[in-house]
């Protein structure tokens, strides 16, 4: 097994090219994400935001490049190996279990013998909601408690990486703060993220540095401050 | 008195296609395999029975040793040829495992020959007790139905209560999501295949000293487990118990009441069934 060097970035794509099928999405995506650093993903619908993120978790092997977690090459390993490293994924569609209870939901990701402050009851009480509601389905839940499932869920892994794919999507403004909010105490606990969102203004808010995919390629990389200061970039490549 | 040893019968009959059903039922409901194999591993467990009870003098030593056996047939197969089918279509999972029967008809033959067997019942369980002054029930019968209760108990048990039954429900509804929470699914699915058969081929072991040891044996019942299958919809445990006690008193009771029709009672329960539920009395859970 190879050394963990405690500099080593949580996780790094390098020169990534992924398929879907025929349709050649990822073009040479490099991307590293450092210990408790939270990177924004920008890029408008169906630039590649979602499947360089499956690719980075091991849902969708790289055809070439390679992924590396925390210093180890993970490329085209299975996604439950990258997992037990500490990269916690929650989906787009948050990807619930409903046919398990609340509780269930939370207590199957649980990793006896993994450290950190993560655990039934600290999770509860950063989501007061669940505690409530822990012998319902899961598919009983409205929305916003769904998608604070999902992320109660990955926190039970005690993950060093929390990748959040559009997590505020469809979800009333309050329900949103709320999220952005508990987005904001995970950083604080100094788990590193990847925030991917439509509300821009919030990601680079959120985010330390940020990554702009168009069509499977990295137009920008840089300091969320930078981006903010050039809103000609977000108009060019967002259409904002 | 006569209905109600046809009923105990019945009920026999139903818990020993539970057995069945249920390895069938998770197979295709978590895995997405259809299991065409599951029959053989009926006549395996039942000529293991055979072998071992001959080897060993006792089904008491002959059971334990046969599961093991089965457990780690099932573990093989899954490891060497079904994994390599998940990706692929139906179609294929199909052929793979009626080319298993092929193979195990086979390989029975080779073994064992074309002949009946018979496996005896062991001495402390082969009596009967009286049911009234004239009628009486053997025990062994009554034998096999408290352990198939014994065991739906404690599959409901490890499925709802445990972890590894969370996380085998959890990549039942949504496996790429169970995966990236750190779910071991290949291993999981190992688990429940190797389970299946288990369970298969223990119900033909302890079927053996009443239904004696026969060539196509499993072809027989792999049909009435299928429409256990999906009579109680498929991928439900619930589901497969329900239906497998129906299916074994209607097809009890047929032969008694309507014994001109008695091949078509399960088949018009199951006509009925599915006018009503088209998918099945529980769906997957």
């Amino acid at each position: 097994m190879a050394s963990t060097t405690p500099e080593a970035p949580i996780i790094e794509g390098r020169g990534l090219h992924a398929y879907y099928g025929a349709s050649h999405i990822l073009h040479g995506v490099n991307l590293a994400v450092g210990r408790g650093e939270t990177l924004g993903l920008l890029g408008r619908n169906g630039m590649g935001k979602t499947t360089l993120i499956r690719t980075l978790v091991g849902l969708l092997p790289p055809r070439s490049g390679t992924v590396r977690v925390d210093g180890r090459d993970m490329s085209g390993a299975p996604p439950h190996r990258i997992a037990r490293l500490g990269i916690a994924y929650v989906p787009e569609g948050r990807g619930i279990f409903p046919n398990l209870s609340v509780r269930e939901n939370l207590v199957m990701a649980a990793r006896p013998g993994r450290r950190g402050e993560w655990n039934f009851a600290r999770v509860l009480q950063a989501f007061p909601a669940l505690a409530e509601r822990l012998g319902h389905g899961g598919a009983q839940l409205s929305g916003g408690e769904q998608q604070m499932l999902t992320i109660a869920r990955a926190l039970m892994t005690n993950p060093e990486l929390l990748i959040l794919d559009e997590a505020t999507e469809g979800l009333a403004p309050r329900i949103s703060r709320d999220i952005w909010a508990i987005v904001g105490a995970i950083r604080a606990s100094g788990i590193a993220t990847i925030i991917v969102d439509k509300n821009h203004a919030a990601v680079t808010a959120a985010s330390e540095r940020c990554v702009l995919l168009v069509k499977g390629r990295v137009v920008f990389e840089g300091a969320s401050a930078q981006l903010r200061a050039q809103p000609e970039v977000l108009r060019r490549h967002l259409g904002v | 008195m006569d209905y109600l040893i046809q009923i105990l019968n019945g009920v026999q009959y139903g818990l020993l296609l539970f057995l069945l059903a249920s390895g069938l039922t998770l197979i295709f409901g978590i895995m997405g395999v259809i299991n065409l194999a599951h029959g053989s591993f009926y006549m395996v467990g039942a000529y293991l029975a055979l072998w071992l009870t001959r080897l060993t003098g006792s089904l008491w030593l002959a059971l334990p040793l046969g599961v093991l056996a089965a457990v780690a047939l099932g573990a093989l197969l899954e490891w060497a040829l079904i994994r390599r089918l998940y990706a692929r279509d139906h179609l294929y999972q199909v052929l793979l495992t009626f080319g298993l029967i092929l193979v195990f008809e086979e390989l029975r033959s080779l073994l064992f020959g074309n002949d009946v067997h018979g496996v005896p019942i062991p001495p402390a369980l082969n009596f009967s007790i009286p049911l009234t002054e004239t009628l009486s029930y053997p025990v062994y019968r009554l034998f096999i139905s408290g352990v198939c209760l014994a065991l739906a108990a404690a599959m409901y048990l490890v499925i709802r209560k445990t972890r590894l039954g969370m996380m085998v429900r959890a990549g039942n509804s949504n496996r790429e999501m169970a995966q990236v929470l750190g779910v071991d699914i290949p291993l999981v699915f190992t688990f429940v295949f190797a389970l299946g058969v288990a369970l298969a081929a223990f119900a033909g072991m302890i079927a053996a000293p009443v239904s004696s040891v026969f060539p196509g044996m499993g072809n027989q019942i792999l049909i009435i487990c299928f429409v256990v299958v999906v009579i109680g919809g498929i991928g439900s445990i619930t589901g497969a118990m329900v239906a497998a006690l129906l299916i074994g008193i209607a097809d009890t009771l047929g032969k008694v009441l309507l014994p001109q029709f008695s091949g078509m009672a399960v088949y018009l329960l199951m006509a009925v069934v599915l006018i009503w539920r088209p998918r099945g009395l529980f769906q997957a859970t």
